[in-house]
């Protein structure tokens, strides 16, 4: 079983990934976006770090909702939102739970990657983050060993929008010039799922 | 790359901070990132709050003041501001007759005004929000986020601004609104990347002989790069690429916008060779504004925005306006 704590590593861990990648994914968003992303995201990890410190919250899905206001209220641009909404849903699906089996949160975070994908009113294959978390959530299943195999597919996901033409966002303008550019979005979604497997190995 | 900055961090704090010392007729909340006009709420007038990524000064808190928005809420550079600012902005203006959001279309600037209108609303706001979509350069929106806001904000935060300082309710301050950006087209160029603090060096990568057709005004390259061309050559594609979508049938107020790394002695230039070019095609322009109005950063290269006018949008763009960024008739 998952507890309140494993939802704050999980989180910390992210804070941290993101923190050190941060300028890779600005590099990335260089190629087809506005450069910004790497110091977007880093800037509301950082904001929800602290708020999780200043006010611990009692169950994982009052540490997802609270993550999750966290990065709209610090993030702007379309990742604040969409990752906003990516926790807060998560975590309003967990209810009050004080410990959530891996197979909950599971579905809990096929939920939130659907209401990703309505409020961006984008789908797998339109070089988003949906690529990295669609594979992603696919692939967690009733144990903590599915992390893992979530993380892979995280991985393979975000390398396999390099050939894709961008649809959504700010990198659709460019049009076919960004194919042959791997998606910011989908990097950060990889390390935020690279993030939950890192989590489960350290309590394992 | 040299910037006058301190850190990449505060420069958005730093600028309201020496925004706020030079206008003291603005009310500058630095912390909150929220820019308001001095006198608001202004009883019984419609409010118009708009925002969007810093690194486009003057839009938009260069353009708060009588005559044009009520408040702007600036983000990161090129980055959406969030939600909070925008409620914020929202209720400091709101005189009970209700707020118009302007949002230029970008998907972070849409997702975080609309989260916010939902907020507003359950705090008791009467909300309504118009989308800027101008850039005809970007061909398909069928397969894309659709057309990018640029030059066309300043006609619609000016015209709808006058109807609004006016006494026109907001049913009409909208439909306005929204008619002013169907009625207005832009097309823009590049002669350099800009650079972000944050990355600290040129966005793209653009040789010295080389120049970008259809870019927009967040450092991301255009849809076509060719051979560097003069001024005159310019103006016959910008200006052709406009009118072909626009087809104006009668007059129109003509925007001609240096994306902030161009002078004056150049965008004057240009400007010659778009009423040229209009000239040529029977265009009739009754109002020509040059300038850095809607920019991106440092970068070398301008935009032409053309609005079609009838009597009505004429007499709003001749009311006066008192704003950092533009100040006429007062």
């Amino acid at each position: 079983m998952l507890d309140t704590a494993f939802f704050r590593r999980w989180l910390a861990l992210a804070a941290a990934a993101v923190d050190r990648e941060a300028d890779r994914l600005t590099e990335l968003d260089s190629a087809i976006g506005d450069a910004d992303h790497g110091s977007n995201l880093r800037r509301g990890f950082a904001s929800v770090s602290a708020a999780l410190d200043a006010e611990p919250p009692a169950t994982p899905g009052a540490v997802l909702v609270l993550a999750g206001r966290q990065l709209i209220s610090s993030v702007g641009g379309a990742s604040g939102p969409l990752y906003g909404t990516l926790l807060r849903r998560t975590g309003k699906e967990l209810g009050d739970a004080t410990e959530v089996a891996p197979g909950r949160l599971a579905e809990a975070l096929r939920a939130g990657v659907a209401a990703v994908a309505q409020l961006g009113g984008a789908a797998a294959g339109d070089k988003t983050m949906l690529d990295a978390l669609e594979p992603a959530v696919a692939a967690l299943g009733d144990t903590t060993e599915s992390f893992a195999a979530a993380r892979d597919a995280a991985e393979a996901g975000a390398q396999a929008t390099v050939p894709l033409q961008a649809r959504k966002g700010r990198a659709s303008y460019l049009g076919e010039r960004s194919i042959g550019h791997r998606d910011p979005g989908a990097t950060s979604s990889a390390l935020l799922i690279a993030a939950l497997a890192q989590a489960a190995e350290e309590e394992a | 790359m040299k910037m006058l900055i301190n850190v990449p961090e505060t420069v958005v704090a730093d600028a309201l901070r020496g925004m706020a010392a030079a206008h003291p007729e603005l009310t500058v909340d630095v912390e909150r990132r929220v820019v308001v006009r001095g006198d608001a709420p202004v009883a019984g007038k419609v409010a118009l709050v708009s925002g969007g990524g810093s690194g486009h000064e003057p839009l938009h808190c260069g353009f708060v003041g009588p005559g044009m928005l009520d408040a702007a809420c600036p983000g990161e550079v090129f980055t959406s501001p969030v939600p909070d600012q925008m409620v914020r902005a929202a209720a400091a203006v709101d005189s009970g007759e209700g707020v118009l959001f302007v949002v230029k279309n970008y998907t972070g600037d849409v997702l975080n005004f609309r989260m916010a209108q939902e907020l507003a609303e359950d705090e008791g706001v009467r909300l309504a929000t118009v989308l800027v979509d101008d850039d005809v350069a970007v061909a398909d929106s069928l397969y894309t986020a659709g057309r990018r806001g640029t030059g066309a904000t300043l006609f619609v935060e000016k015209l709808a601004g006058a109807a609004a300082e006016a006494g026109a309710p907001l049913e009409r301050v909208e439909s306005l609104a929204r008619q002013v950006n169907e009625s207005s087209r832009s097309f823009g160029v590049a002669l350099s990347a800009c650079s972000t603090p944050a990355k600290g060096g040129p966005t793209f990568d653009l040789p010295p002989g080389e120049l970008e057709l259809g870019i927009g005004i967040h450092g991301e390259p255009g849809r076509e790069r060719r051979p560097m061309m003069t001024s005159g050559e310019i103006a016959d594609f910008a200006v052709g690429a406009v009118l072909e979508d626009l087809r104006p049938t009668g007059p129109v107020i003509a925007l001609v916008n240096g994306m902030g790394g161009t002078p004056l002695l150049e965008l004057y230039g240009f400007n010659a060779e778009v009423q040229r070019v209009l000239s040529e095609r029977g265009v009739p322009v009754v109002r020509t504004l040059v300038g850095n109005y809607v920019t991106s950063l440092d970068m070398a290269g301008c935009s032409v925005t053309l609005c079609q006018v009838d009597e009505e949008l004429l007499r709003l763009w001749d009311a006066p306006v008192q704003t950092p960024g533009l100040r006429w008739g007062r």
